[in-house]
């Protein structure tokens, strides 16, 4: 018999027991993670290409129409959402200022998942005291009043993106540290890796070939819980007036705008503060929804 | 168990002096110093005063003064307003702040215990559902959206409270609260899978058995095992109102310690931002040590080890 028959037989025999497939198989069964998807990507979408569409520059003034409600007329176009102080279109800051919360999400989670699961594997996979010393590390990080730090930084040195970036993802390393090392030292008591060693092969390629693979669930689910705490530390850096710098805008620093504002023209305060409240909900419902769709309880 | 305490304990000193170095050498490695943009400041006047701080000194010296210095209890003058020293400004704010971080607090945990025990004893039906969809609404109402949400609607709308300010005793209401919920929030997340959990434990069906009441059976046997997570969860809690207090006190305009400390940082004012920070620190490793001894307290296995 030749192989390509043989794979076939069993994929006959077990239908649908791949493990990506079931869950979701589970996950679109679970009609909040499933609209918190829709609703991320339909504003992510939006983000994306929206300022492109759009008539307005994010940082075109127009000061014959400062504070204009929502739907007025403007020079190239109606103003949907209206305009700030300044006569910007507030949808185009908007789309631009989620462009970039996505951007610092996305990139400091990253940042805190290439730290968090190497630390982690390291921790499990060289175990006994090197493993106790890691780990105490970690519990003593945990005890720092981070957020503070991000605020030293961001106010001693030049406020940059990529500062943000590297320095929300140090701090939120920690916990997906803790959850890889625990995958791991599982897995590495596990028969395959046993064969895998056996055959030959060195600890790195143990480690990316066959443990970090099995242990992709968890990271993943975890990395989706993380993004919503990456953009809530942005938007508090950048509520504080410490983190993006207008005229660019963020979801945070819109808000910041918004509730000085918020006497004359609420809608700069709604908006935005919506946007941000709906992408939290979305993302942590879509978080919940892969954990329940990777390890089902019932 | 106080074998564990004391092993704690000192485990929190180095950290603590890991925080004071960081925080030290960090500020005075930035570039631009405290005095640096002020322009009418000849450079006579700039070296003397540098020479009044002792900032000629080499870093390492210093290092050594600042640190003997704290030992006493000093944490020096205010680099920016020479009248006033860095104990004074704690004097003067920390009371505001930590009653704010008190209210926060206490509603935190009696929001959040209330409402995830009220969910735990009706798992899986409709109250239970209600209370987990207002819970995962208030984590996605963080500080710096709830607040001016509030304000508009009770302050500007309706009148109730005022705008801002920390004098009638009705201007803690919304502040409150509003540092409290996100925290209640996850109190009562961590509450209800916690209890729930051992509700479903032989040990809590051999209690209904022998003939307890629910409540009886929950209070008795469920709660000390099942609240451990929201224990746990209590330190990193302490150390997110801090921050969620700047948020706070910017919105509400109260004159806490926090605003102090973001003036502080955006003014260069090394001494006030090193000790600030310190305070904050000692206060997180108080707290957390308090946890422990919670969790020791309640957790056999902890104590035994």
């Amino acid at each position: 018999m030749n192989p390509v028959t043989e794979e076939k037989s069993t994929e006959v025999l077990l239908p649908g027991r791949n493990p990506m497939a079931e869950a979701w198989r589970r996950f679109r069964h679970n009609l909040p993670a499933m609209a918190g998807l829709i609703f991320l990507l339909v504003f992510f979408l939006l983000c994306l290409v929206g300022p492109w569409l759009s008539p307005y520059g994010f940082e075109q003034q127009n000061r014959t129409l400062g504070a204009a409600s929502p739907g007025t007329m403007g020079e190239f176009g109606r103003h949907w959402l209206g305009t700030d102080r300044l006569g910007r279109d507030l949808l185009t800051r908007l789309m631009h200022g989620g462009r970039l919360s996505f951007l610092v999400a996305v990139a400091a989670t990253m940042v805190s998942l290439f730290i968090g699961v190497t630390y982690g594997a390291i921790a499990a996979w060289c175990g006994g005291k090197r493993d106790a010393v890691m780990m105490r590390i970690v519990d003593l990080l945990y005890a720092l009043p981070f957020t503070v730090f991000l605020i030293l930084l961001m106010v001693i040195f030049e406020r940059s993106l990529l500062l943000l970036f590297i320095a929300i993802g140090a701090i939120e390393w920690l916990t997906m540290a803790r959850i890889v090392r625990g995958q791991v030292l599982v897995l590495k008591a596990r028969a395959f890796v046993e064969a895998a060693r056996s055959l030959g092969r060195k600890s790195s390629a143990l480690i990316l070939r066959h443990v970090l693979p099995n242990a992709m669930g968890p990271i993943i689910v975890y990395t989706t819980l993380t993004i919503p705490n990456v953009m809530l530390l942005e938007a508090f850096v950048s509520f504080l007036g410490l983190g993006v710098q207008a005229p660019q805008a963020s979801l945070g620093l819109l808000i910041n705008e918004g509730v000085s504002a918020m006497e004359s023209a609420p809608w700069l305060l709604f908006f935005p503060s919506a946007a941000f409240a709906l992408s939290l909900l979305s993302l942590n419902f879509l978080g919940d929804g892969l954990r329940d769709a990777f390890n089902p309880k019932e | 168990m106080s074998r564990l305490l004391l092993r704690r304990l000192l485990e929190a000193i180095p950290t603590l002096l890991a925080v004071i170095t960081i925080t030290f050498f960090l500020l005075r490695l930035a570039p631009g110093g405290p005095f640096a943009d002020e322009r009418d400041l000849s450079p006579q006047a700039q070296a003397a005063m540098e020479a009044h701080y002792g900032l000629d000194q080499p870093l390492v010296i210093q290092y050594f003064r600042y640190l003997g210095n704290l030992a006493r209890g000093d944490l020096g003058p205010s680099f920016r307003y020479p009248t006033r020293t860095v104990n004074e400004i704690i004097v003067d704010h920390f009371p505001v702040s930590l009653e704010l971080g008190a209210l926060g607090f206490l509603v935190a945990l009696a929001l959040g215990l209330g409402a995830g025990l009220l969910a735990a004893s009706f798992r899986q039906r409709k109250q239970d559902h209600f209370i987990m969809t207002m819970a995962m609404v208030g984590i996605c109402l963080p500080t710096f959206v709830l607040g001016p949400l509030l304000v508009y609607v009770f302050s500007l709308q309706l009148g109730w409270f005022n705008v801002g300010g920390w004098g009638h005793w009705s201007d803690r209401i919304l502040p409150g609260f509003v540092l409290g919920s996100f925290f209640a929030a996850y109190v009562a997340r961590l509450t209800r899978n916690g209890v729930g959990e051992s509700m479903q434990m032989d040990y809590y069906r051999t209690a209904l058995a022998k003939g307890l009441s629910k409540r009886q059976a929950l209070w008795k046997h469920a709660l000390k095992p099942g609240i451990l997570p929201t224990i746990a969860f209590l330190g990193p809690a302490a150390a997110g109102l801090l921050t969620g207090s700047f948020v706070v006190e910017s919105v509400f305009n109260i004159p806490g310690l926090g605003q102090q400390f973001i003036n502080a940082a955006f003014g260069r004012d090394f001494t006030v931002v090193t000790g600030l920070v310190i305070l904050y620190a000692v206060l997180i490793l108080f707290f957390n040590l308090a946890v422990d001894f919670l969790q020791a307290l309640l957790d056999p296995k902890l104590r035994e080890s």
